[in-house]
């Protein structure tokens, strides 16, 4: 469990982060939510101390992340593992000295013992052929999934992606959000995803933060967020036609169970659609 | 100033918490590796070159008949030791092996192998550049001993193939009035341009921010800030230690 309270980060005086506050759980996977610009990736990198907030503090499972000795700071990041937008494998390292890295770095495993598990989890995402592949040689989305097993291959207790699913075709782009949503499941990791995408959200969204120029608006479920009442929220939702359409079924479907006594008024219907 | 201030802290997180010895070696050796055996061949052809025009020129000048033939060979032993080995294989060297390692450096910036390594709780200041400049001071000198050498011996075939003096008379210059003291000046010097380079270009490239363009703008910087780094130390070099 990750506890951020207060976050708060400018650039040059302009503030990016408006004092966030929130709790990341283990075994679910969470999302930070939200427009382009809005500070998503800045939260992110000060939440794994890429960036020193102005303000604020980070708890990793009780331990004090923020302002505390670089020993204890280091602790925590052994068990940190992170998938980066543009996956970030070393491009001097094949695929599997890119798995074996960390281990080599972080833990004190012997040579066969890190054999067997970059073996596992190369395997683990669907890669046990291309073991021998250089970074250049690969799609982009194999690169993420070596990325998502570089980031679990040290046994991490907390995964961190950024955009995992960005630059990719909608069906791989759904199987690496599977991949991280059965990590998360399987090994009981604490996983915060940041993401612009819907349909990441409908699918693997157990907890969604929503941020809008620096602040969080919104939090909860994925099947909450249809019918919030944010009006942020709402435009972001339902700038695309297709979640204009999924709504209007869903509510055509409860009015018929007679369940359903949400009085969302037409808006989305009005506004014109966009790109 | 300010350049220079977080130039000075960067050089400073470069020796805070490393990695174990046994990783910094074998991170030295690979890029011993990088630095000195990819050089060898141009620090070779340049070298030598250097060496041939140096005793064709200086015979071509020396048309004084009072003036012993074997000067040549004095001249252009004095000259490639204490100038032209150091100096020209430092600048040829600050072309080749710092855009590389600005580059590289940016490249691993831009595209957060950096940001990835920090994640993992690795002190990448330490984890990639410490090896680059320790790799550097171990294979400059012995890149300009090969360049002495190779400029020696292209003094030699160039002298005596325009028979502006015959090999004895070479030698014999060679042999006159050798000072050792100026090889461990010229030694004293590929460090010092060694440590420059390496750490100029490195603390360009690990800094780039933004895109390709911006690594590419790094390179071209990280050479041309370390010739004139050489240049200038060169120059205080000579002043302080001659
Ligand atoms: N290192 C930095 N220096 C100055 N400004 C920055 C820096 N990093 C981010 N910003 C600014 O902070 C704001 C938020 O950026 P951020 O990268 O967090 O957006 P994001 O929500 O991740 O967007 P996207 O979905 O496009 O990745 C932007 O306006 C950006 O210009
Ligand atoms: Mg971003």
């Amino acid at each position: 469990m990750i506890e951020i309270h207060n976050i708060q980060k400018s650039f040059n005086g302009v503030k990016v982060l408006n004092g966030i506050s929130g709790i990341f759980e283990s075994g679910r996977t969470n999302l930070l939510l939200g427009a382009s610009g809005t500070g998503k990736s800045v939260l992110l990198q000060c939440i794994v101390g890429l960036i020193k907030p102005d303000l604020g503090s980070i708890t990793y499972d009780g331990k004090v992340f923020t302002n505390n000795k670089l020993d204890l700071k280091q602790e925590i990041r052994r068990k940190i593992g992170m998938l980066f937008q543009g996956s970030a494998l070393f491009d001097s390292m094949n695929v599997e000295e890119n798995v074996e890295f960390p281990l080599r770095m972080l833990t004190k495993m012997g040579r066969e013992e890190r054999r067997e598990r970059v073996e596992f989890c190369l395997k683990r995402v669907g890669l046990e052929n291309a073991g021998k592949k250089m970074p250049s040689e690969i799609s982009g989305g194999m690169k993420k999934r070596v990325g998502i097993a570089r980031a679990i291959a040290p046994n991490s207790r907390y995964l961190f992606c950024d955009e995992p699913n960005s630059g990719l075709d909608p069906l791989t782009a759904i199987k690496i959000d599977e991949l991280i949503y059965e990590l998360t499941k399987e090994y009981d990791i604490t996983t915060v995803i940041v993401t612009h995408d819907m349909n990441s959200v409908m699918e693997i969204g157990d907890n969604i933060m929503f941020l809008h120029k620096g602040n969080k608006l919104w939090e909860g479920g994925r099947e909450e967020i249809m019918d919030t009442s944010v009006p942020e929220l709402k435009e972001f939702i339902f700038a695309s036609s297709l979640m204009r359409a999924a709504k209007k079924v869903d509510e055509e479907l409860g009015s018929l169970d007679e369940l359903s006594t949400i009085q969302t008024n037409r808006e989305p219907e009005e506004e014109k659609p966009q790109e | 100033m300010k350049t220079l201030g977080s130039y000075l802290l960067f050089l400073n997180t470069l020796i805070r918490r490393g990695e174990s010895f046994r990783i910094l070696f074998n991170r030295t050796m690979d890029e011993a590796i990088l630095i000195g055996i990819n050089s060898v061949f141009i620090v070779g052809i340049v070298s030598t070159f250097i060496g041939a025009v140096t005793c064709v020129q200086i015979s071509y000048n020396l048309t004084n008949a009072l003036i012993p033939r074997s000067t040549i060979g004095f001249m252009v032993r004095e000259m490639t030791i204490l100038e032209l080995a150091p100096t020209i294989t430092s600048i040829v060297l600050a072309g080749k092996v710092g855009s590389n390692i600005a580059g590289g450096l940016g490249t691993m910036r831009i595209t957060e192998q950096i940001d990835a390594l920090e994640v993992m709780g690795i002190n990448s200041a330490s984890y990639l550049v410490l090896p680059k400049i320790i790799a550097s001071l171990l294979m400059f000198p012995l890149l300009v001993i090969l360049a002495m050498t190779l400029s020696i011996l292209g003094g030699y075939v160039a002298g005596s193939l325009s028979g502006a003096l015959s090999a004895q008379e070479y030698v014999e210059g060679l042999r006159s009035e050798f000072i050792p003291y100026n090889i461990v000046f010229a030694l004293i010097k590929s460090f010092v341009f060694a440590f420059l380079i390496s750490s100029i270009s490195s603390y360009l490239g690990y800094n780039t921010k933004g895109g390709a363009l911006e690594v590419g703008a790094a390179s071209t910087k990280a050479v041309t800030n370390s010739i004139i780094a050489v240049l200038i130390a060169d120059f205080v070099c000579a002043y302080v230690l001659l």
